[in-house]
């Protein structure tokens, strides 16, 4: 960003301003929807102040609270990665949910298939599969889109509908744990992974496993991904305009399903670290919502694979926040939900207040200049990245 | 087997289907509608759910039917109006602000009904009713004419819409809009007014597709009760090529496949049930990945108008 600026004057004080005020805009959001849900509480009888006391304190105020915190970040930093990869290639990534699925389903087969192989071999392996798994769910629509121009946001939702079905498919029948079978009770969960593949608790009896420095990593690799190699370049410049990207010589078919596999393996390691991790076996409602807030988490940070991190921490928290506020003040926790649905509203349309906001300001720091800001296309507070 | 299938089957078949048939219908031709004037209202879903809460609502602390309907579509404009602000006014990438309305339909109508009414019960909804005459023609009449009220209603708004938006200057205007705006701009049709208004109904229609759940086919309310049929209402309308007409076809397909679907598993036929159940979204992909390439698209969906800028 090049901005001609002579001399420091009101004007581009009043600049960095408003770029400040639309690099804080996704916490502008967060406040204005706790206010807009206090508001609807308020309306319902229920103390506000009372709720999001509960939740926050549930979510960080303590100790288990932030182990579980930690514990819900991890899917969503992975699910977040995978929809900021395909987001830079104006790829929208909606198939999370289905994605998890299978990573999930591809994660629990293999390893209960191979139990007798050793840990340092079959636990990589598992996790891969998982990746491989939703890799390949996110190979269809991203074919489909690619080569025949389906939109992806309908074939991703019908992918996570195919996915649920088949979970249910399996978890009633071919994978069920037969120990419910003999049971009786046919619980539709399968047998408990083999104990060589199970991620180890960073803290013993809480549900904070290693995934999550993994996930850290990972978020690390995806900036090095996006920025640093070839193929990182291509999918940003695909993102950025398909059309100036063909013509500069770039496969824009091979590219676009390339972003949607990359963002079906992260949503799919993410469900296979979910099993490996949390629960050692594959249970029902295993994406447990992480598809669509990982959408949110992506957006909040400004689809940034770094900016998913604190993001995922804030957003787990408020998922975990949530089931404590529910227990304690009987505040259902669908509260969050809704909320989460507002935030996601309020970032989409502070793009366009961020823009309007700095094209003036930036015409009124340039004024002594004008020449130079004339020609200068507006600045980057696009969901659409810099380049 | 050939037992199986008798007339009697053949008419339950066709009745589901239509009954299915009937919140995909709403729900679509709305957002044929909004689509056609160029904006993806992909918050149906979330519409939907907080139609059939406020429709539900009503009619368990007032009895009224009426006062259900006119909950839903009036909360479903409100709805529609918030879509319309953001994906119209504020230009927001229209696939993401759709899993923001979807999320805080969902999160609000669960929250409402835990908090208010709280547990399950059902009302007393829209009753059958038997057209006279035509419901007594053979195996067709019982299957096609003896549904609830908003049954018909959904399907009398198949040729109405098709009427406004081919036969009328709000339609000329609606399509106008949603394949050339610029253009229609300067020919002064007002294309911020005009794509309100078509986001405001088609969240009106995807609420009454809500509705038509709680107070007419079921007669509860369950959190998550629409469980997806917004999303696929919305990949109907691309099925159907964005003509009304094309759109029934496809949603009634869909809902012979998914009565078919039932069907099989009441019978008994050794498909697993859960598998069956992906028959339809099979379907559809595979339809979407066939149907002749955008024919019919408009051509400025997805892409908000801003003046002045090409």
């Amino acid at each position: 960003m090049r901005l001609h600026l002579t001399s420091p004057s009101r004007g581009t004080w009043r600049l960095w301003r408003a770029i400040a005020l639309d690099a804080l805009m996704p916490f502008i959001a967060v406040v204005v929807a706790l206010c807009i849900g206090a508001l609807v509480l308020l309306g319902l009888g229920k103390d506000p102040l009372l709720a999001y006391g509960a939740m926050f304190r549930g979510a960080f105020g303590t100790a288990s609270g932030l182990t579980q915190t930690l514990a819900k970040a991890t899917p969503l930093i992975l699910v977040g990665l995978g929809v900021t990869i395909a987001f830079r290639a104006q790829v929208i990534n909606i198939g999370a949910e289905g994605q998890i699925i299978v990573g999930a389903l591809g994660a629990t087969a293999f390893a209960l298939s191979f139990a007798q192989w050793p840990g340092w071999f079959l636990l990589p392996l598992t996790a891969l599969m998982g990746a491989l798994a939703g890799g390949l769910w996110g190979l269809v629509p991203g074919l489909l889109k690619a080569r025949l121009a389906v939109n992806e946001i309908l074939s991703t939702v019908m992918m996570n509908a195919i996915a649920l079905q088949l979970m249910n498919f399996l978890l009633r029948g071919p994978m069920l744990d037969p120990a419910q079978i003999a049971a009786g009770t046919n619980i539709p969960q399968s047998a408990a992974l083999p104990a060589q593949v199970w991620i180890e608790r960073v803290v013993p009896r809480t549900l904070f496993h290693w995934g999550f420095f993994l996930a850290l990593a990972l978020a690390i690799a995806v900036t090095i991904l996006l920025w640093r190699t070839t193929l990182g370049y291509r999918i940003r410049a695909v993102g950025f305009n398909p059309a100036a990207a063909r013509y500069a010589g770039i496969p824009v078919a091979t590219v676009i399903t390339l972003a949607m596999v990359l963002g079906g393996s992260f949503a799919g390691l993410a469900g296979a670290i979910e099993v490996m991790g949390v629960h050692r076996r594959i249970v029902e409602g295993i994406s447990g919502g992480y598809g669509f807030n990982g959408i949110v988490v992506a957006l909040f940070g400004r689809l940034h694979p770094l900016g998913v991190i604190p993001s995922a921490f804030l957003f787990g928290g408020l998922l975990v926040g949530a089931d404590q506020m529910q227990r304690a003040v009987q505040v259902p926790a669908a509260l969050i939900t809704a909320l989460n649905g507002l935030v996601v509203l309020m970032v989409v349309s502070s793009a366009y207040w961020s823009q309007q906001r700095i094209a003036r300001r930036q015409s009124e720091a340039a004024r002594p200049s004008e020449a130079h800001a004339k020609d200068e296309p507006p600045l980057d507070a696009h969901l659409t990245p810099d380049l | 087997m050939e037992q199986l299938f008798t007339l009697t089957t053949l008419t339950g078949i066709l009745h589901s289907t239509i009954r299915l048939a009937t919140p995909y219908l709403f729900a679509s031709l709305g957002e044929t509608i909004s689509q056609r004037s160029g904006v993806l209202n992909l918050g149906v879903e979330g519409q939907m759910l907080m139609g059939a809460f406020a429709a539900f609502f009503v009619v368990v602390t007032t009895g009224s039917l009426l006062g259900g309907v006119v909950a839903a579509i009036f909360v479903g404009a409100l709805l529609g109006l918030l879509m319309a602000l953001v994906s119209v006014s504020f230009r927001a990438e229209q696939g993401i602000s759709g899993i923001g309305m979807y999320l805080l339909g969902l999160g609000l109508s669960s929250l409402l009904f835990r908090l208010t009414l709280g547990s399950v019960q059902s009302v007393r909804g829209f009753a059958e009713l038997a057209l006279p005459g035509l419901s007594s023609i053979p195996v067709l009449g019982p299957a096609l004419f003896k549904h609830s009220l908003l049954v018909y209603v959904a399907f009398a708004l198949v040729p109405m819409v098709a009427y406004l938006l081919n036969r009328t200057t709000w339609g000329l205007n609606i399509r106008a809009v949603g394949d050339n705006p610029q253009a229609a701009d300067t020919l002064g049709v007002p294309v911020i007014a005009i794509r309100y208004a078509t986001v405001t109904v088609g969240g009106a229609m995807a609420a009454m597709g809500g509705a038509s759940l709680s107070i007419s086919a079921v007669n509860i309310f369950q959190e998550n009760m629409t469980g997806g049929i917004g999303f696929i209402a919305v990949a109907l309308v691309y099925f159907g090529g964005w003509r009304p007409v094309g759109v029934m076809l496809g949603i009634l397909l869909f809902s012979l496949v998914s009565a078919l679907q039932i069907w099989l598993q009441l019978v008994g036929i050794g498909i697993p049930s859960d598998l069956a159940v992906m028959l339809p979204y099979i379907l559809t992909i595979i339809a979407l990945a066939l149907a002749p390439r955008r024919t019919g698209q408009p051509a400025a969906l997805t892409r908000p108008f801003n003046r002045g800028m090409a």
